[in-house]
């Protein structure tokens, strides 16, 4: 980004004068005209590749076309983004791309979201005039959450950048060369034999459909089906932030009472919401803390509720496990309650119960499969689908969402506070859980109760509050694993003084998942968050234990945060991960 | 104090020689001296490239520079007895012109190196090149003593006005390529020589490393000196293990001499130099490719700018010259810029070594000035195409190269010319081709290679290659579409302006000059179904005409049986069996087989 003091450079761009900070380049002087020259490979939030060659154009003077993504601008440079030779070049790019590519647009899960689809309409690329050899590989679905089809890549290593770069992990490289290049796993290896989190944020970045979600929509509507089973839904906070932006609504609008509408449209017996049980993962994971504090408990603690992050410390750092909180995630704690506490009180069998998640989160699926899941004697969580499998849902069953009426959540369930609504952005866990810590430790009632300096997109953020009697809580926030690994080295070196640490895999957190709706930059993020922090100011309840419906839960039946049923139902324990290469 | 020898004899120890023999020759001739108890009287040196290695092994006599060829270890007793003991020349062993049949004793009344001007290549094949001391003989190291004496700005001057451009085929300025690294901002500035040729039938780099070392030394220490560098890297492909072996040994012997390491000469300039052995990919000789695999990485290329001498190894400001840029350097500071500056055209000053191979009779390689015809290089030096064929054409400037018809044999070779007809500088590799070779194959050859060597980043170079491929070998294979020609030329405009580096840029030139000059092959192919040439095998058939006797010696020889008759009647070939192998062609005595 430019500084004030930047030094300024004057060029023209198709013969209009533009003025620009010195450090940009061609594809963002030309956005200050208007211009959006069309590019594949760029993204704004990665290192510069300019090797797709799709934002190619003309500099006079220059031996041949330059790729406007990485070239800088200068005085007196003169551009010209649509002569014949930049036309004929960037359509024939495209044509290249597609001729390596599967001809199935129209019934490919990244229909009408494909960049690549997008720019061919863009560029009037009406036919393919080559027609030779494929690239044939095999599609690499071994994992619960994350497809891997090499044949839809168009190299343009935005996934290798982006979990490089963002999650610190190099999961992915470039391997052979030339015609035979591929993007994959070291040694062709699947995303189950490697060091994957399954963070999804490759899914984000890929422009077409060479890496998605897992696609688990027909389970949900077998489920809704079965006139035997009793389907409830559950969903995350950051659902209702991101979901508009798939029915056109700008980006940090939150869609909550339509969401419940559509589900309940949908067939769904019960529709609940994470954010109470976001709730419920601040009684115990603010009173596990508490309880670490006081009886010399392995410090800091770290959150478990990003399934990324688990996976990474599972895989990576097993040396860190003790310093996660036994809590489960709200998506587990919800789905132990639902199967015992809910079914007693409302007479279903339990066995009957299918909790499916809308989830802003590709991990997610890998968490409900974990084997420790199954507290409630059953799977707590049935089943996983991302925002964007959600927005399909919708479409498949042709409802005008954006016409819906607002609908309530049923309860018990469906009660939350501000402080459950926050978990959706990084930082968010870490004030709700100082709202409650607080209270319940200094038994005074919070006059403030926005902790601003855990909120933002500053990637490590610090923070501490006096708890009278001369306790400072000292706590620390990252989000994207890069941080989350520069936290691990904190605490391995012992420079890490902190009592509690809230990690989050995605950059944003939950808000920048990655089953989240394309696309996510930090614009986006910021007006997600933003939309997240307003929805919590004017909750009524923002305190997790101020929740009634949480109060009830722990007075009529689970007992004690940390008690018997709450630690058999609500804790859980994790385990190294062996046999995966790092 | 060694005592001085009656007789120098030189053997070629370059890699061709020694591929052809030259290695079991020296044992043999010291045994044989031994035998003779003459070894203190004649020295045998162990040379590098002569640069006539069509004719290696090569062993040549001193004082009277006799030049013998092809020479094996029988032939030592003769060369010891009769020309070492007896002073005769042996006739036999003597090379002889391929125009005239003459026999030349004398090396320097070789046509082949008549017209050379050797002036990178002037130690190689003369000194030893893993002595120091013949290479200080041979006023080694003075160029650098001097550039010593010189402010570095100077010297920056200095070879500027002798005119050296790039070597390795870009033709960039030398000078000014220092100029920029010596101006760059920055404490830590590094210099490497590009050793990585890979052109197909380019080896001038190889031979001036496995022949004269230390001048490449030399010239990385002067332009380390006037950049402001105190470590370089000599980035050279493993498959070079005898430069690599004279490399590592120079290297050694110039830091205990004290011209590399600390304190060269006395000064306070400083200079060390590693070698990288890289694993052969062409890509690798792209500059920004080549230091992304100097420091580990995928050797692909970047975007440019920022350019290396701002931003190169390890973003720190770096000068990258090519082995035979380098090679000019030691002589330039030595004599001063203004003899140079004073050979070749206007543009293109000096001396340009190149390797030619395919139809000539002297394969090998050759130092001309710049400015000479390429009549002079194929005929003069190259000795003309062999078996009395017809020339077509001459493959210019490697992979990125184009190929050049008669109509153009009499052009001045200069960096502007070559390019302007369509063809490039490139490293210098020169395939000549006679009547037999067919052009749309040899498009197809050449795009075969870099769409091989393609690194595949980005996607002109990794998908359009491809497809020019797929549609060359088509139509080869008798299958070309009428549109095929209007695709190429469509599909080599993109790939030439939209490629991220030099190798997918210069990718479809083999087509581009082919299609130029060559184009009714093409048609031939696509409208005919024939291959002029008569060398795409989809495209011909071999017919049994009436000057047949049925001696039935193609029936005997035709490895598939497709060919039937009875003794003394007329014999046919069946088309649908015949492998196009041309071996009843080559054995019938009649010349009754006609290809068509």
């Amino acid at each position: 980004m430019s500084s004030v003091t930047e030094t300024m450079v004057k060029l023209t761009i198709d013969g209009q004068e533009v003025t620009a900070p010195k450090s940009y380049t061609i594809l963002q002087a030309a956005r200050i005209i208007g211009l959006n020259i069309p590019h594949l490979c760029y993204h704004p939030e990665l290192s510069r590749e300019g090797s797709c060659r799709v934002c190619l154009v003309e500099v006079e003077g220059a031996r041949s076309l330059v790729a406007s993504c990485v070239y800088p601008v200068s005085d007196g440079m003169k551009v010209h983004t649509n002569t014949p030779i930049v036309m004929e070049t960037r359509k024939t790019v495209v044509e290249l791309m597609l001729a390596n590519h599967p001809e199935d647009c129209l019934f490919c899960v990244k229909n009408q979201h494909c960049e690549l689809q997008e720019i061919a309409a863009d560029l009037g690329v009406r036919k393919v005039r080559f027609h030779g050899e494929k690239r044939s590989s095999e599609i690499d679905d071994a994992n619960p959450s994350i497809v891997r089809n090499p044949e839809k890549c168009i190299l343009c290593t935005r996934c290798v950048r982006a979990c490089s770069e963002r999650q610190g992990l190099d999961i992915y490289c470039i391997a052979n060369r030339g015609f035979n290049s591929i993007v994959e796993p070291a040694f062709g290896l699947g995303l189950d034999q490697v060091a994957c989190t399954y963070c999804g944020q490759c899914t984000t970045v890929c422009p077409t459909a060479a890496l998605t979600e897992k696609d688990d929509t027909q389970l949900v509507w077998d489920a809704l089906a079965d006139p035997d089973k009793y389907v409830v839904v559950q969903t995350a906070p950051s659902v209702r932030i991101g979901l508009g932006e798939e029915f056109g609504m700008k980006s940090g609008g939150i869609v909550t009472g339509k969401m419940v509408a559509v589900l309940r449209r949908m067939g769904f017996d019960k529709v609940f919401d994470t954010d109470f049980a976001a709730d419920l993962t601040i009684m115990e994971e603010g009173h596990e803390l508490l309880h670490r504090i006081k009886n010399g408990g392995v410090l800091p603690m770290m959150t478990s509720c990003s399934p990324g992050w688990v996976n990474f410390i599972e895989t990576t750092h097993p040396e860190i496990i003790p310093h996660l909180s036994s809590a489960k995630s709200p998506q587990g704690m919800f789905g132990a309650t639902v199967k015992t506490y809910f079914a007693e009180k409302a007479g279903i069998d339990p066995a009957k119960i299918v909790c499916v998640a809308v989830m802003p989160c590709t991990a997610k699926k890998w968490e409900a499969k974990r084997p420790q899941l199954n507290d409630s004697g059953f799977r707590d969580v049935d089943i996983v689908i991302t925002t964007r499998e959600f927005a399909r849902m919708i479409k498949q069953m042709g409802i005008d969402f954006m016409g819906l009426p607002e609908d309530d959540f049923d309860s018990p369930m469906g009660l939350s506070s501000g402080a459950g609504q926050i978990f959706g952005a990084t930082g968010g866990v870490m004030e709700a859980a100082l709202r409650t810590a607080y209270e319940v430790y200094t038994g005074k009632t919070l006059e403030n109760l926005d902790f601003k300096g855990v909120r933002g997109l500053d990637g490590i953020k610090e923070s501490s509050v006096d708890l009278g009697d001369g306790v400072i809580l000292k706590v620390a926030v990252a989000h994207t694993l890069r941080n989350a690994e520069k936290m691990v080295q904190k605490i391995l070196s012992g420079e890490a003084e902190y009592h509690f640490i809230e990690i989050m895999a995605c950059p944003g957190g939950c808000l920048g998942g990655g089953g989240q709706p394309y696309p996510t930059d930090t614009d986006i993020r910021k007006a997600r968050i933003e939309a997240i922090y307003d929805a919590d100011a004017h909750m009524k309840y923002r305190k997790s234990h101020e929740n009634p419906a949480i109060k009830e839960l722990y007075e009529t039946w689970m007992g004690e945060p940390l008690g018997e049923r709450a630690h058999h139902l609500l804790h859980t324990h994790y385990t190294r991960i062996e046999g995966r290469l790092k | 104090m060694e005592k001085l020898a009656r007789a120098h004899v030189l053997v070629c120890g370059g890699t061709g020689c020694s591929s052809s023999g030259s290695k079991v020759i020296i044992p043999a001739l010291r045994e044989k001296l031994q035998a003779k108890g003459m070894e203190s009287e004649i020295k045998i040196v162990e040379t590098g490239c002569h640069g006539l290695c069509e004719m290696g092994p090569l062993v040549i006599v001193y004082p009277e520079g006799v030049f013998y060829i092809r020479v094996k270890p029988t032939d030592i007793d003769e060369i010891v007895e009769t020309h070492l003991i007896k002073g005769r020349v042996i006739e036999r062993l003597l090379y002889k012109e391929p125009a005239t049949l003459e026999t030349v004793p004398d090396y320097d009344d070789i046509a082949f190196y008549k017209k050379q001007k050797r002036y990178a290549l002037v130690n190689c094949g003369h000194i030893n090149p893993e002595s120091l001391e013949e290479y200080i003989g041979a006023d080694g190291y003075e160029g650098l003593a001097k550039a010593l004496s010189m402010k570095p700005e100077d010297v920056i001057e200095e070879i500027k006005a002798s005119g050296l451009r790039g070597r390795g085929g870009g033709g960039f300025p030398t000078g000014l390529k220092w100029q920029f690294t010596r101006g760059a901002a920055g404490d830590k500035k590094y210099v490497i020589c590009n050793a990585d040729e890979g052109d197909p039938g380019a080896f001038m780099d190889r031979s001036v490393l496995e022949g004269d070392p230390h001048r490449v030394l030399e010239g990385m220490a002067i332009c380390g000196y006037a950049v402001g560098a105190d470590e370089g890297y000599i980035y050279c492909r493993a498959e070079y293990p005898l430069a690599i072996k004279r490399l590592r040994g120079a290297i050694a012997q110039a830091e205990e001499a004290g011209l590399l390491g600390e304190g060269i000469l006395g000064s306070d300039f400083n200079f060390t130099l590693h070698i990288k052995e890289g694993a052969g990919a062409f890509v690798c000789g792209e500059e920004t490719a080549l230091m992304a695999s100097v420091e580990g990485r995928r050797g692909m290329p970047r975007p440019r700018p920022p350019f290396p001498a701002n931003s190169g190894l390890w973003g720190k400001p770096t000068n990258i010259n090519n082995v035979e840029t380098f090679a000019n350097v030691p002589s330039i500071m030595r004599d001063g810029a203004s003899y140079f500056a004073s050979q070749g055209t206007e543009t293109s000053k000096g001396t340009k070594v190149f390797a030619l191979t395919g139809k000539i009779n002297n394969t090998g390689l050759a130092e001309v000035p710049m400015g000479i015809t390429m009549r002079e290089i194929i005929y003069d030096i190259g000795g003309g195409i062999p078996d009395g064929k017809k020339f077509k054409a001459v493959q210019i400037g490697g992979p990125s190269g184009g190929c050049l018809p008669e109509q153009l044999l009499d052009l001045a070779i200069d960096y502007e010319s070559l390019t302007k007809a369509g063809a490039m500088m490139g490293s210098g590799g020169l395939v000549v081709m006679d009547e037999t070779t067919c052009m749309v194959d040899v498009a197809r050859y050449f795009l075969n290679f870099t769409q091989d060597e393609s690194c595949g980043k980005c996607t002109p170079c990794r998908e359009g290659t491809k497809r020019m491929l797929e549609i060359l070998n088509r139509i080869c294979e008798g299958n070309g579409r009428e549109d095929d020609i209007a695709l190429l030329e469509s599909l080599a405009r993109s790939i030439k302006a939209g490629s991220l580096c030099a190798l997918g840029q210069t990718a479809p030139n083999p087509v581009l000059s082919t299609l130029n000059f060559f184009r009714h092959e093409y048609e031939a192919h696509i409208r005919d179904h024939k291959c002029p040439a008569g060398a795409c095998t989809a495209l011909i058939g071999y017919l049994i005409t009436e000057r047949c006797r049925g001696c039935g010696l193609c029936k005997k020889v035709c490895p598939v049986d497709a060919i039937s008759g009875e003794i003394k009647g007329m014999h046919s070939i069946d088309e649908n069996i015949c492998i196009k192998c041309g071996a009843c062609q080559t054995k019938c005595p009649f010349k009754a087989i006609d290809k068509g």
